[in-house]
């Protein structure tokens, strides 16, 4: 820097510069404190997961990069301004400045100017329903929440899941999800987005993970006594894996079709994982369009013995 | 002959609400017994349960907050007890119970304590910071706040006859229509909702009108303090977003009771309708809360570094943004239904932008303490805490107003913390606030300073060590209102979390002997003057506790900050100013409308929850002839004589006096 700046501009790109390392200082930290103990949502497993991720730990940075100065400068101004402190300014009539004024509206308005375009940006490219791309062509599956367990269909292997979800490695999932009765939500929190599943609806999720390993799955939105058992594992397999394991399922296992459907939509908790070896391609459009009626909900007014969790696994 | 009421409703096999309702209502029977052989009946009767002054009702607001929270406290120990305890076990709470204490929880906090405290304040101080003797409509407010306590008193009824909603603090459908919740638990909810939801809009009315039209002479809209200004857009905010809550559970009221299709999963109902419609009311009511906590800060910073609030129009337009702006953002509280970029993007925005004028408020809080000369009193300390801890939330909040973060973390302890940030570090600490600056003025004394701050402290800690744990547990992916869990990454967080709702207990122990050791020293605590904290505002104009007419004479206003005007020329001249021309005063008369009519409702809400359809009709012609009784009344206000206010004005002009001497005295 050869031309000599006056003092004030110089302080003051001092204040902002360090301001924003304080903020990238700041979300660093909590970045490693975090990472000590592996957060799910910040130890992502899939390129969706990363994105969201990304955005979160930047739009966490831009806001740190104000919130940090602004938190100093109250404890500063409040040990500071102190009755006791006789050194301290007495201004006992000062109530306005046009600078600070200026100052104090548009500090936050470029920071919310900056973090809407991250959020404008973000929520296009990640909105749940824009496919990856990819040269794999994606596997689609037909997830159902259901009283109180998932249901996964693979229309087009004709098999299905309950309570697991097995997935190849490095292949783009297209969820369609569904609800047989009251909204639950569809999360993976390591492959990242969520979405809620809702009766006589469909809603559009694409994830993929791109490393092999099991993932925690889950229902996040409450949905009735047996709601704490409804989480599943989803396994990501090895492609070659992936089909072996689609081979072996048709092999074992009972039929999905519209009388075993009927079945597994009355209510029940804590329901260990299995597969069907078949299941017919049309139920999910049968669950969304209600030609199969929604999940009739409990018998009495009083919750029934199954509903209580069992802790022997 | 009952309905569906039977001896069953009774959970003679659940020990936990059976016991704590037995300690309850025996404590109630004490203290009834007490009431009555003491000899306090006629005096409750006419001081309190039929008083139209609105001091009184505030106070009453701000009594049936702070016993709900206990209430609700005890809702949240037995939640963070369960999720410690139920790693790979089912804990002591089986899933039934638990939801119905989150779901009671949540209820409880929102609607019947920080509502009636932020309402019971602004009850209390508004008329006095405006310079008049009461409210708009005292008789309506009074039936507000009736209406209220019906409210409460319903849903702690369902502890031990039936059973609370078992479907979170919003009843979302279709779990909480009749084909997936049968019980009485949702009738509850509504019911018990639908009755305070009246009472709460009748309040709003009250107070819009009583700062729009009443006003000390001189005291133009932009000369009113700032929690008249908050208290305007809580109020407006109420008036316009209450009755889409009320037709909201009607409509779902509508569905279980008479089988339309509202939002039912069959025959074209539509549950994103419900969530669309509940969150134009949800989102609002969020700044209803916030927005009269930000006037109470604003009063006590300015007053407790000794200076004028920075920023005065800056402060009120920042305030009216937050009011327009408050019904744009609804969406956000669904980013993860799938409406699509353009819309997430949208109301994300529109969410963040709701940070420029909160920020605004943020910096004028802190160049208001610029220069002053800052004083460490309870309320202060409240203060300070908030503005540190509400800093963060807002962020927190603002992160979750960015999609792509929402999408990971909806509907986690991240949100669960995030809204916990807000509402305890802003509307209950501004409520704290409020209740340690104005209790002098109420009544007369103030309340113990090293038992206030003990507590504040307990409440800080407290609040970090039970909160920034759930963050982290949301970043683990740990999604709300589980009953039991699997993952052991979570058990340590959950453990702290625990620890630091004790912490809280110890703060909330802490305020309870605070009430009552002030209480027993009250003489020593004694408020003479009427103006405790040198404040700055006409509530400190008068004497403490105020006379029924508040000012013996109506102030003359001559600019911003009325009262601090007035002083510093009594204090420069030496002496008062001249003593005024009193004259009789008219004061509305003791009404008992608010009283019986909610004594109806809460038969009425009884009745309609269990199906007893002659109590119904009963209740409904008893609720209906007490209004006719009302508006047939001949007599409406009593005169307080001119002799009177003399006696109780010169009182206070007396201890003014002596004050001023003193100070001169002093150098």
């Amino acid at each position: 820097m050869h031309r000599k700046p006056d003092r004030l501009s110089c302080s003051r790109t001092r204040v902002r510069i360090m301001s924003v390392r304080a903020g990238r200082g700041a979300a660093l930290m909590a970045l490693v404190l975090l990472a000590a103990c592996q957060p799910a949502v910040l130890a992502p497993r899939g390129d969706i997961g990363r994105a969201d991720a990304t955005i979160l730990l930047d739009s966490l940075a831009i806001m740190l990069a104000i919130v940090i100065p602004t938190i100093l400068a109250i404890l500063a101004f409040a040990w500071w301004f102190r009755a006791s402190n006789a050194r301290a300014r007495h201004l006992p009539e000062w109530a306005y400045s046009g600078r600070i004024e200026l100052m104090v509206w548009s500090i936050p308005l470029l920071t919310i100017l900056l973090l809407g375009g991250v959020a404008w940006i973000g929520s296009h490219q990640l909105d749940p329903a824009t496919k990856i791309a990819s040269k794999t062509p994606p596997l689609n599956v037909q997830g159902v929440s259901l009283d109180w367990k998932w249901l996964f269909i693979y229309p087009d292997q004709r098999i299905a899941s309950v309570n697991q979800l097995v997935i190849p490695v490095g292949t783009p999932i297209h969820f369609s999800l569904t609800s047989a009765s009251v909204l639950n939500v569809f999360f993976v929190p390591q492959l990242g987005s969520m979405i809620y599943t809702m009766n006589h609806m469909s809603t559009q999720l694409n994830l993929d993970a791109n490393s092999a390993g099991t993932f925690y799955g889950q229902s996040s939105h409450f949905s009735g006594d047996g709601f704490s058992d409804m989480h599943f594992d989803v396994r990501a397999l090895p492609p070659a894996q992936f089909a072996a394991w689609v081979t072996a399922t048709r092999g074992a296992g009972g039929a999905l079709d519209a009388a075993s459907y009927a079945d597994l939509a009355r209510q029940s908790t804590n329901v260990r994982p299995f597969t069907y070896r078949a299941a017919d391609p049309l139920l999910y459009q049968q669950i969304v369009t209600q030609q199969l009626p929604p999940g009739p909900g409990p018998a009495t007014d009083r919750p029934a013995q199954t509903v209580s969790p069992k802790p022997e696994r | 002959m009952l309905g569906k009421l039977t001896w069953s409703a009774i959970p003679f096999d659940q020990p936990i609400p059976l016991v704590s309702a037995a300690v309850v209502g025996l404590a109630l029977f004490g203290v009834l017994v007490w009431i009555v052989v003491k000899g306090w009946v006629p005096y409750l009767w006419r001081d309190w349960i039929t008083s139209v002054d609105h001091k009184h009702i505030g106070i009453m607001y701000c009594l049936l907050a702070l016993v709900m929270l206990l209430r609700g406290f005890i809702d949240a120990i037995m939640m963070r007890s369960q999720q410690a305890l139920a790693f790979r076990s089912p804990g002591y709470l089986p899933p039934d119970h638990y939801d119905q204490i989150f779901s009671a929880h949540g209820t409880l906090m929102i609607f019947f304590v920080a509502m009636p405290f932020v309402i019971g304040l602004m009850n209390f101080v508004i008329p006095l910071q405006l310079g008049v003797r009461d409210v708009a409509f005292p008789t309506l407010n009074s039936v507000g706040l009736w209406l209220t306590a019906t409210g409460a008193l319903l849903v702690n009824l369902s502890l031990v006859i039936g059973e609370f909603a078992r479907t979170g603090w919003l009843p979302y459908p279709p779990l909480s229509e009749l084909a997936y919740s049968p019980g009485v638990g949702v009738d509850y909810y509504l019911w018990a909702l639908e009755i305070s939801g009246v009472g709460t809009l009748l309040s709003g009315i009250n107070l819009v009108t009583t700062i729009l039209k009443l006003h000390a002479p001189g005291m133009t809209y932009m000369r009113m303090p700032m929690f008249c200004w908050t208290a305007l857009a809580s109020n407006l905010l109420i008036v316009a977003a209450f009755p889409v809550l009320t037709a909201t559970l009607a409509m779902l009221l509508l569905d279980r009771y008479l089988g339309f299709h509202f939002f039912t999963n069959t025959a074209g109902g539509n549950v994103m309708m419900f969530m669309n419609l509940i969150w134009v009311w949800g989102h609002p009511e969020v700044y209803i809360l916030i927005l009269p906590a930000f006037g109470v800060f604003s009063e006590v910073v300015s007053t407790f570094s000794g200076k004028p609030l920075f920023g005065y129009r800056s402060m009120v337009m920042a305030t009216m943004a937050i009011f327009i702006l408050a019904f744009t953002v609804w969406l956000h509280h669904f980013f993860t239904m799938g409406a699509g970029g353009d819309v997430n993007a949208i109301f994300g925005i529109l969410s963040m932008i709701i940070a420029v004028p909160t920020g605004v408020k943020i910096f004028n809080w802190l160049f208001t303490m610029y220069g002053g000369r800052i004083v460490y009193a309870t309320p202060m300390l409240w203060s300070i805490g908030f503005m540190v801890t509400f800093t963060i939330g807002g962020m927190t909040g603002v992160l979750l107003a960015v999609p792509p973060a929402d999408f990971m973390l909806h509907n986690s302890l991240f949100l669960v913390a995030h809204f916990h940030n807000v509402i305890i570090g802003g509307v209950l600490f501004g409520a704290f606030a409020g209740y340690n600056f104005w209790f002098p003025k109420a009544f007369g004394f103030r309340l113990h300073e090293g038992l206030g701050r003990a507590a504040f402290w307990c409440w800080l800690v407290g609040f970090y060590v039970a909160f920034m744990p759930l963050y982290v547990l949301g970043l683990q992916g740990m999604t709300r209102r589980m009953q039991h869990y699997d993952v052991p990454a979570w058990r340590p967080w959950l453990l702290v979390a625990a620890a630091g709702a004790g912490i809280i207990l110890v703060g909330i122990i802490l305020q309870v002997a605070q009430l009552v050791v002030s209480i027993r020293r009250r003489e020593s605590l004694r408020d003479v003057t009427g103006d405790p904290w040198n404040g700055r505002s006409l509530e400190w104009a008068t004497q403490s506790p105020p006379p029924a007419f508040n000012f013996a004479v109506l102030p003359n206003i001559h600019g911003e900050e009325a009262y601090w005007g007035m002083k510093q020329r009594a204090i420069q001249q030496a002496r008062l100013g001249d003593e005024p021309h009193y004259v009789d005063i008219e004061m509305p008369r003791n009404s008992p409308t608010g009283f019986i009519c909610a004594f109806f409702a809460t038969f009425m809400g009884f009745a309609l929850i269990w199906h007893i359809w002659w109590m119904v009709a009963l209740a409904a012609v008893g609720a209906y002839a007490t209004f006719v009784a009302f508006a047939w009344r001949d007599r409406d206000e009593y005169i307080i004589p001119a002799g009177e206010v003399a006696r109780q004005d010169r009182a206070n002009r007396h201890a003014r006096s002596e004050a001023i001497a003193r100070m001169q005295a002093a150098p």
